[in-house]
């Protein structure tokens, strides 16, 4: 069997039964990054020496049974606005073009813990702004199912270099969809864990409130045994919760009945892309022959979380970028007249157009006398939509809809009309404004080959119940 | 007939609290490192850093608080400030707007026109920002992340101040309650107090309050003062003239006294307040908010009350000694070793504050233990040592903390009790001096002033001045 299509817990075994080792497959990710980037462009950074070099140590420990997890040995690529001590971190931004950080993420620091190996940094849409991957000052990312369509974002890089098999896994972050998206436009499976679960410490903030990081893996097994690892009260985030629960692997069970499904009708209205439609509502019917019970309803305020989202997110995001101002780090004008001037040819210079829009959006929100009108409001909203979603569970254990209206569009086509490129978020960015999990899956594939996902959304701690669901599917769908 | 003017005062007082630790980080919060070694990822703004809030911080805040009867805010959240400047690693500060910990609370000021109560409109808690330093020979400028993160509270009081006089009695109220309460050494001139003051004048008998400006980088009472009177003049004189106060920002300038505008309302910035999305909104329970009362200190005016009754010491003495924590302490600890109130308040109204004086300190910058000043009462009460020796030693406690028994015995200047040998010496300085023997035989009671001089001097200090009065006289 080729080993770059061992899942990674595959992998973590068969380097654990000597079946190959840590170097080896390294070197095979290696190999396969120099055959396939330049087409896909998945990575800003790879450091082989180092990686090599790391692989050799963690094999070390493996035979001196030091390190026995279920990931140890295991190539993993890190998206590049996490902090990766002495590795270039750039948000795929201009701005950040020589920043190295001297710590490691938190996230980061779980997986090596447990012996995953660093391959280097994926890109993304300059700072997870956007859904393409074609906001990145490093060049676009291409959709390793068919190069002529992006793959998606922010978190495209990490998608695509799993897709690819560019590595056997790879950390994502989600702030209003941007592990799910990618995934489903990648056909790999994504997910944006409950807020809280995976220290944010280390993670160069977009949406504060929003921001999560979460696995992009092969399979769902992988996908439960990465967040496992990932997942651990950190005291150096105020917002991280100290959960019990995090035996995420105990939940891969081939086992749905009696597992209550709603639909919410209000996600397979106008826009959606009929052929997704199909895919998910067929994939429905699989969970419900599975034993499932699985009924429509209407979710409510949908239309409302787009606007919320750019709110909020784009709020932030404004006070959030504010210490990228060539001072301390990172990009600096050559010439400028002063202080003042200094701040602004810096800063217009080192950011991207959709960061500045994002940039001038939130300013203008926050901005005294539009607080209240546009801030405020929606965070009432966002508590509004909290409390629709909590409704549902009431009812329900799991809802079941598109991640996306479509499938990956072609390059070059989304930036020139960011309204439309925001609505394609109407499925994702809910989840982020409640708080909850999420995962996409695969679900099929379209007339031209695109892949599919299927989005689980789940109540807040309650990733067990996704995980059963998108692995009972899974099982279910195999030698389809 | 001239118009009577009002003067209407409110002040931003920003304290810097006296925690081990920064308000968002591990990081030290001591004064004076070298640039850039009290820093941390958090405290200089690097990118994934995220704020931890310092619970002591907390604590402090509200205990200020309660000392100033303030309603504490259950549910309070930190707000972002926005603004971009170098000395501000994040370009935001995080400090509290809409929810701020503590409202609505006074202080009793006491002044020749009796007591009055000032409101506190709020306060709240935040951050320091870093320093910057201009380095005009190379053209650039440094900047020193030590401070950036050490925490402040800021204490906004009521417009309900109508002078110099009760500006200073409020700050010296503020000052004695933070400093009893041990949160902060309240320093005008090392910054960890600074007021900024908003001042605006009217005619007397009118409702509306005039226009005011906000005067900075005041750095004592007395430039606090000098700028009051300053700036009611220069608005009186606008109004005047027929012209208008200007809402704007002022720098006092100490020494040419003199206030320049900075900045005026229209080009005041906005600061895009929001909640800080990194902190979670703090929850004050019963519990936390009961262990801080219970932690509550004695303060000045009770203190003055129990000293008057429990100790026979002069009200001057009481007022000194009380007018320093850190003082009243140290008395209080001395007397409880030695037992002598009156002689432990004599020496630190004495020596003490003449060598603070001397040494142009501050009643907190003491450092002798209480250990110590109470042996050295002891060695003079059980006159092992004279007056003469017991100040020398004691300039030495105050420097250096020396143990006396110790430092007495190590110096050989224990009180010479040898009869004979005092005797000896005596007789050795009146046959030395025999003109001043003539004066003291001839009724000239001072000469033996002299004589015992002589004698301490050939005995190197170490008699007892009164046992060598009582022999001459023996011998004369």
């Amino acid at each position: 069997m080729d080993i770059l299509s061992y899942t990674a817990v595959e992998l973590a075994k068969a380097i654990k039964e000597g079946k190959t080792t840590a170097v080896e497959a390294m070197q095979a990710v290696l190999d396969r990054i120099e055959e396939k980037e330049q087409t896909i462009n998945a990575y800003v950074t790879v450091d082989r020496e180092k990686a090599l070099k790391k692989a050799a140590a963690v094999q070390q420990k493996i035979e001196a049974g030091e390190l026995a997890g279920p990931l140890a040995g295991v190539p993993v690529a890190i998206k590049d606005n996490m902090c990766t001590e002495g590795m270039l971190t750039t948000c795929s931004s201009k701005i950040l073009n020589n920043f190295i950080p001297t710590f490691s993420a938190e996230a980061v620091l779980n997986l090596e813990k447990a012996g995953a190996v660093l391959i280097g940094k994926t890109n993304m849409d300059e700072f997870a702004m956007g859904s393409t991957t074609e906001t990145s000052a490093y060049g676009v990312t291409r959709n390793p199912r068919n190069t002529e369509h992006v793959p998606g974002g922010s978190s495209g890089g990490s998608a695509a270099a799993v897709a690819a098999e560019e590595c056997f896994f790879a950390l994502g972050s989600d702030t209003g969809g941007s592990i799910r998206q990618p995934a489903s436009f990648c056909g790999v499976v994504g997910m944006k864990p409950t807020y809280g679960t995976v220290s944010r410490y280390g993670l160069i903030a977009y949406g504060s409130s929003l921001d999560q990081i979460g696995p992009l893996t092969k399979d769902v097994t992988d996908c439960a045994t990465v967040l496992e690892i990932l997942a651990s009260h950190d005291s150096k985030d105020s917002t991280s919760v100290e959960r019990q629960d995090t035996d995420f692997t105990s939940a891969l069970k081939r086992d749905v009945k009696g597992m209550r499904i709603g639909i919410p009708r209000d996600y397979f209205g106008e826009g959606l892309d009929p052929e997704v439609k199909d895919a998910v509502l067929s994939a429905a019917k699989v969970l419900k022959e599975q034993g499932a019970i699985v009924e429509e309803f209407d979710l409510s305020l949908v239309e409302y979380a787009i606007p919320t989202y750019y709110t909020i997110a784009a709020a932030e995001a404004s006070s959030n970028l504010e210490r990228f101002d060539g001072i301390k780090y990172g990009y600096r004008t050559q010439e400028f007249a002063g202080l003042h001037n200094m701040y602004k040819k810096t800063r217009s210079e080192g950011f991207g157009a959709e960061v500045k829009r994002r940039i001038m959006l939130g300013s203008f929100v926050l901005s005294s006398g539009y607080y209240d009108a546009y801030y405020l409001k929606a965070l009432r909203v966002k508590a509004l939509i909290k409390k629709a979603f909590n409704d549902a569970f009431a009812k329900y254990d799991v809802i079941l809809g598109p991640v996306a209206p479509t499938t990956a569009p072609r390059l070059g086509k989304s930036l020139s009309d960011p309204i439309k490129m925001y609505l394609g978020d109407i499925y994702t960015i809910s989840v982020n404004l409640a708080g909850l999990p999420g995962i996409s899956i695969p679900c099929g594939t379209d007339s031209k080959g695109l892949p599919i996902g299927l989005q689980l959304i789940g109540d807040c701690f309650c990733e067990k119940k996704l995980i059963q669901t998108a692995y009972t599917f899974e099982q279910s769908r195999k030698g389809e | 007939m001239a118009k009577q003017y009002e003067t209407v005062i409110g002040l931003e007082v920003h304290v810097e609290l006296a925690t081990k630790t920064k308000i968002f980080c591990g990081c030290s919060t001591a004064f004076g490192g070298a640039p850039n070694t009290h820093t941390c990822p958090v405290c200089t703004g690097m990118p994934g850093t995220l704020p931890v809030l310092n619970k002591q911080v907390l604590e402090y805040a509200v205990a200020v608080g309660l000392a100033t009867n303030c309603e504490i805010t259950r549910y309070c959240k930190f707000d972002r400030k926005n603004y971009f400047y170098p000395d501000n690693p994040q370009n935001y500060q995080i400090s509290q707007l809409y929810l701020p910990i503590c409202r609505n609370g006074h202080v009793d000021i006491e002044t020749k026109d009796g007591v009055k109560a000032i409101g506190i409109h709020e306060i709240h808690m935040e951050e320091d920002a870093g320093k910057l330093i201009h380095d005009e020979w190379e053209d650039v400028s440094l900047v020193d992340f030590n401070r950036s993160g050490v925490p402040l509270i800021e204490i906004v009081s009521e417009p309900d101040m109508r002078s110099a006089e009760e500006v200073i009695a409020y700050l010296e109220k503020l000052r004695m309650t933070i400093q009893y309460l041990g949160v902060s050494d309240c320093k005008l001139n090392e910054g960890s107090m600074r007021a900024d003051v908003n001042l605006s004048v009217r005619e007397v008998g009118a409702t509306e309050f005039g226009i005011r400006t906000e005067m900075k980088n005041l750095n004592s009472f007395r430039s606090i003062a000098h700028a009051i009177e300053n700036e009611r003049e220069r608005q009186i004189d606008l109004l005047e003239a027929g012209q208008k106060v200007i809402q704007e920002t002022r720098r006092w300038d100490e020494n040419k006294e003199y206030s320049y505008a900075m900045r005026s309302k229209e080009d005041a910035q906005d600061y895009r307040y929001f909640p800080d999305p990194d902190l979670v909104p703090v929850q004050i329970t019963d519990e936390f908010l009961e262990e801080i009362r219970a932690k509550q200190p004695e303060f000045r005016p009770e203190k003055m009350q129990r000293y008057k009754e429990e100790y026979d010491i002069p009200d001057y003495d009481i007022d000194i000694i009380t007018g320093s924590k850190h003082m009243a302490d140290l008395f209080e600890a001395t007397v409880a070793i030695c037992n002598q109130p009156k002689k432990v308040s004599n020496w630190l109204m004495g020596e003490t504050l003449r060598l603070l004086k001397e040494k142009d300190m501050d009643p907190e910058d003491i450092r002798f233990s209480p250990d110590h000043l109470a042996g050295l009462i002891n060695l003079t009460e059980q006159k092992v040592i004279n007056s003469t020796v017991a100040k020398e030693v004691f300039e030495e406690i105050f420097e250096t903390d020396i143990d006396p028994e110790q430092y007495v015995e190590e110096k050989g200047l224990k009180t010479v009790n040898d009869e004979g040998a005092l005797r000896k010496t005596v007789e050795e300085v009146i046959a030395a001096n025999p003109q001043s023997v003539e004066d003291y035989r001839n009724g000239k009671e001072k000469a033996i002033g002299f004589l015992v001089g002589q004698t301490m001097k050939a005995m190197k200090g170490k008699a007892d001045p009164a046992s060598v009065n009582k022999l001459l006289k023996e011998l004369l």
